[in-house]
């Protein structure tokens, strides 16, 4: 028995410690066997296994671009049908939301509160259609001629659309070299996307603030996968496309949770070493660790404001820009605020989202209007925590209706009621409604607006992301927003840490005390024995 | 005054669990208020690692002091009594100061006050074991979600965290009334050389029983 204690003893004593500290303290070996793969697959580049330079239908002078999009399709003959169903063509897509049931919206229809909408000002807005004159709401949306293939597919970049031409681009000398524009078709280039997707709202990343055109030249700094210094990938390797309908979604204009582009589809769900990492994917999006700042070489526009719109100098618009080249005032638009390396707002998003209709009755009692809803909440099994650029901007509402207001903003002409023409606000929200047949009570003022736009581009290096104590952190940490859960680090619940600190300090006072007590009778003990 | 002997009365696994339990709990603590936001030492990163790894460390210990206890028939230790426990708590806070006799005698079968095993036996049952499975939820503890992670599946860490958190309270208070205590054996330091050593000067019973072998007290 004595033996046995003793062997069992020894093990306790010597053994188990040795184990558990190997076990405990071993790190494992860093596997990085998913990135290499990822790695060897996206360096691949797209052969085309056509020449369209060798193609004779391409090769003629073309009157206008109708008769291109029909040499596209004499070959390619069904991808006409499958545009004519997609949203870059549509820009409106059928979905259901809950409370309004089958929807059909998009950009075709939808307000913002940056440039804040398209309807009226097709003239102009057109431009990044893929399609030629869609100018009114006259345009035949089923006429597979009225696509625009080259805009997508030329691989010079030099292909551009007119500016005020309802997206038809110059033709014959003046225009672009459509020979070597056809002869280069090809799968999209980023520059193709940027086009648009750089330049949304009026000038380079003044919407998203996480795309722009320093992606096409930037490092792996700014954007992992997009660094030229590194796999230097296009956009296209991510938004795949099948039959024309490319993977994606931006929130500012969609509504339901399909069809979407998820890091997770190539990095897996759970892509880190330490699971503790793993386990935050759970209800943290890549994003928002991955993507710490957003707008890193350029700034985007984070507020504006239009009730300042219209103000002249010597009876004519003005404009007013900062030391880094930003306008911040402009006559036509009014006044905007410009950040660069902005750190994300956080949200709970579910992948669906809601908007708010220019039908839609505005609540004045709220703070601000919400161009769109993102769904989601703690509780929600399907929802993570995004981070997501909400842009600020105060504008037009008619204050009788209550309801936000479509003003006309462009036209090629003076006098027809185009606030950027006339400076005019007025006639431009008379001229505006009439055209989307709404009332107008003639009674306008400004309200407080916001528009919530997931950010998902401009993903860090793995050693830039976003650190545990930027979120678990008593104060002003990045959640300090979202207080609807328990989050170590930053909450406690304020009465049992007063009563467990008063138990510390009673103790604490109960030991003194008793200790001194001792010392005094023991003093006094030594005292009587002496005497 | 009676004889005093010295006996041999902490025997080498419980001075090694006992050491450790306190250098984990001081560890457990240090970061466990750190991950708290009590203050700011490691990095919440580290803090969080380490409080992990040592209570795993605990876990490992906790199985083998109960294996322990009930191999060698120790957990009667820890039996609670109502004997002696007014006398107990009278000496705590009357007779100490008059340099009163102990009023429960130390012997190697029953060397805990009633005191002590009404505080000790809390703590076994109560306190660390809350602790434990808080902590296992804590670390285990999944959020209300729709992926192929469903170990445990809780609508929010709240409750779990706040009895953590009050349990650690709860020891803290133990600790440190504990370590004061240390210094009201027969000397100051001799409870704690006890706990070193394992030998103690123990006052003998009146009736003299010969000191008995472990196997002797699984009955």
């Amino acid at each position: 028995m004595k033996r046995f204690t003793t062997a069992i003893t020894f093990f306790l004593a010597i053994v188990a410690p040795l184990l558990i500290v190997t076990v405990v303290l071993r790190q494992p070996e860093e596997d990085h066997t998913k990135l290499e793969e990822l790695r060897a697959k996206y360096p691949v580049r797209h052969h085309s296994g056509t020449d369209h330079s060798k193609m004779e239908a391409l090769q003629k002078d073309f009157k206008n671009p109708h008769e291109i999009t029909a040499a596209c399709l004499s070959c390619h003959t069904e991808r006409g049908n499958e545009l004519l169903h997609s949203s870059h063509f549509r820009w409106e897509r059928e979905a259901y939301i809950p409370g309004r049931g089958i929807t059909y919206l998009g950009k075709k229809n939808l307000l913002n509160n940056y440039c804040t909408g398209v309807q009226s000002n097709e003239g102009s807005c057109m431009k990044c259609h893929a399609g030629y004159g869609w100018s009114d709401k006259n345009f035949d949306f089923d006429n597979p001629l009225n696509i625009d293939c080259v805009v997508c597919h030329d691989n010079t970049g030099t292909y551009a659309k007119a500016s005020g031409a309802a997206g038809y681009p110059e033709m014959g000398e003046d225009g672009p070299d459509f020979k070597a524009i056809l002869g280069s078709m090809g799968l999209p280039k980023s520059e193709n996307c940027g086009n648009c997707h750089f330049l949304g709202g009026g000038g380079n990343n003044v919407k998203h603030g996480d795309l722009e055109l320093a992606l096409l030249t930037a490092g792996r700094n700014v954007d992992v996968h997009m660094g030229v210094d590194g796999l230097h990938m296009n956009c296209v390797d991510c938004h795949t496309a099948e039959n024309h309908i490319l993977k994606g979604r931006h929130y500012g204009v969609s509504s339901s949770n399909d069809n979407r582009l998820n890091c997770e589809d190539c990095h897996t769900p759970y892509p880190h070493q330490k699971s503790i990492l793993n386990e935050h994917s759970i209800k943290v999006a890549c994003q928002t660790c991955h993507i710490p700042v957003y707008a890193k070489v350029n700034a985007t526009k984070m507020n504006w404001d239009w009730s300042s719109a219209t103000r002249k100098k010597d009876g004519k618009g003005y404009a007013i820009t900062d030391s880094a080249g930003n306008d911040t005032y402009l006559s036509i638009k009014g006044d905007f605020v410009w950040e660069k390396n902005v750190k994300p707002e956080y949200a709970w998003f579910n992948g669906t989202a809601d908007h708010h209709l220019i039908t839609d009755k505005i609540d004045t009692t709220q703070p601000y209007v919400k161009i769109n809803t993102l769904f989601g909440e703690y509780r929600d099994r399907n929802s993570k925590i995004y981070p997501i650029k909400v842009h600020r901007g105060k504008q037009v509402y008619d204050t009788e209706n209550l309801t936000l207001i479509q003003a006309k903003l462009w036209d090629s002409e003076e006098g027809k009621g185009a606030l950027w023409v006339d400076l005019e606000w007025q006639p431009a929200l008379e001229k505006g409604m009439e055209y989307v047949g709404l009332p107008y009570s003639g009674k306008y003022g400004f309200i407080n607006t916001e528009f919530y736009l997931p950010v998902n581009h401009m993903v860090s290096q793995a050693s830039q992301a976003v650190g545990c104590a930027e979120c678990h952190t008593r104060n002003d940490g990045r959640l300090a927003q979202l207080t609807n859960f328990y989050m170590p680090g930053r909450d406690r619940n304020d009465l049992l840490d007063m009563a467990g600190r008063w138990l510390l300090i009673a103790s604490a006072i109960g030991i003194v005390v008793h200790a001194t007590l001792r010392i005094i009778a023991s003093r006094r003990r030594q005292t009587a024995q002496q005497h | 005054m009676k004889n005093h002997k010295k006996v041999y009365v902490y025997k080498g696994f419980e001075r090694f669990w006992h050491w450790n339990q306190a250098l984990l709990i001081f560890v457990l603590a240090l970061t466990g208020f750190e991950i708290h936001s009590s203050y700011s030492l490691f990095g919440f990163e580290t803090a969080v690692n380490l409080h992990n790894k040592a209570a795993w460390g605990f876990i490992i210990l906790i199985v083998f002091a109960i294996f322990w206890h009930f191999t060698t028939g120790e957990w009667k230790q820890y039996i609670p009594t109502s004997k002696n426990l007014k006398a107990q708590a009278q000496f705590y806070l009357l007779g100490i100061f008059k340099n009163a006799p102990h009023p429960t005698q130390k012997t190697l079968l029953s060397k805990l006050n009633p005191l002590q095993r009404l505080v000790y036996l809390g703590l076994k049952i109560l306190v660390i074991p809350v602790m434990v499975v808080s902590g296992l939820f804590y670390m285990f503890y999944r959020y209300p979600q729709g992926s192929n992670i469903e170990a445990i599946n809780i609508d929010s860490l709240e409750t779990v965290a706040l009895l953590h958190t009050a349990g650690a309270f709860a020891v803290m208070a133990f600790v440190l009334v504990h370590l004061y205590l240390i210094t009201t054996g027969h000397t100051i330091t001799s409870n704690l050389k006890a706990m070193i050593t394992g030998w103690e000067e123990l006052e003998e019973p009146a009736t003299d029983e010969p000191q008995k072998d472990e196997s002797d007290e699984t009955k």
